[in-house]
């Protein structure tokens, strides 16, 4: 079986980027799934009960509104870095804004704002029926060098 | 421990209706009025980098989210439904594989409207921490909050 490094590099050489989510024990456990359309990823994250939290609601559990994201914001990177490692997270900050309803698929779309040699900032919307009506708003750093 | 501590009931009745915690295999270790602690065993099935099996900040999150939830039910006077207004997490090292990981939580002001409270994640030196949070939680009062909720939180012996 190939090691972790291994498929990011065959990922980074051919541009498929399926087997890295798949690789993630994580993304399986969350459901995270995600689609390109040329240089712009839309990040899914499926309706599913086990990632639901308050059940009166019922609402996806905040946290993983926040790991969906802080993943997306991960595999974005390593999406569009020339050295295919997988970034480490320094710093997480999330904005909720209305609740993510149970029974409904979330998204998330991913800009990195800076890219320097050591740290990437990443800001990442996530949103459930429309990208305007945003469920939550989130900015990462990552570290960049192993 | 749990039958004459009402934080420690309150506490693990909130959470166990939470059915992604219950997933992830969280469990309350101490509460009193002040702080409380969640325990997080180790699982394969968290883990955010392959090669190193250190598990997910994504899992962080999630257990720092649900640590200052569960403090702020126990801070309030009143059972209240008390949604996440924001989250700030400092990751300060990674965490060790093949070890639990345990959320100490505190609500360090509550003010009218909001809960602020605060969360130290370590793996048993809370001096060696994993991650630090500080989050915010809105309060919708008691009366807006559903009665099956505080039921649910209550249990039996109310």
């Amino acid at each position: 079986m190939a090691s972790f490094e291994e498929i990011l590099q065959q990922a980074n050489a051919c541009g498929d980027y399926r087997p890295v989510v798949d690789a993630i024990p994580y993304a399986k456990l969350i459901g995270l799934d995600f689609e390109r359309f040329g240089e712009d990823v839309i990040f899914k994250l499926p309706n599913n009960p086990d990632n639901i939290g308050n059940p009166i609601l019922p609402a996806v559990h905040g946290g993983v509104v926040g790991g969906f994201m802080e993943l997306a914001a991960a595999i974005h990177l390593v999406m569009f870095m020339d050295t295919p490692t997988m970034p480490k997270i320094v710093d997480f900050s999330l904005d909720y804004l209305r609740a993510a309803k149970g029974g409904r698929d979330t998204f998330a779309e991913c800009q990195v704002v800076r890219q320097g040699s050591r740290v990437a900032n990443v800001t990442i919307n996530a949103w459930q029926t429309r990208r305007e009506n945003s469920v939550a708003t989130a900015r990462v750093h990552f570290l960049l060098a192993p | 421990m749990s039958e004459d501590n009402p934080y420690f009931g309150r506490a693990a009745r909130f959470i166990g209706m939470l059915k992604h915690t219950q997933v992830l295999g969280m469990k309350i270790f101490a509460a009193t009025a002040q702080s409380l602690t969640i325990e997080l065993p180790y699982n394969k099935s968290h883990v955010g980098n392959p090669s190193t099996g250190v598990i997910h900040g994504g899992v962080l999150t999630t257990l720092m989210d649900t640590a200052c939830g569960t403090m702020v039910v126990n801070a309030l006077p009143d059972i209240e439904l008390c949604p996440t207004l924001d989250l700030r997490v400092d990751y300060i090292r990674a965490a060790e594989p093949n070890k639990s990981i345990f959320a100490l939580a505190e609500a360090y002001r509550v003010s009218q409207n909001v809960v602020f409270a605060r969360c130290t994640v370590h793996q048993g030196n809370v001096n060696k921490p994993v991650a630090n949070c500080v989050a915010t939680f809105m309060r919708i009062g008691s009366h807006l909050s559903p009665p099956e909720f505080k039921q649910a939180i209550l249990g039996e012996a109310q």
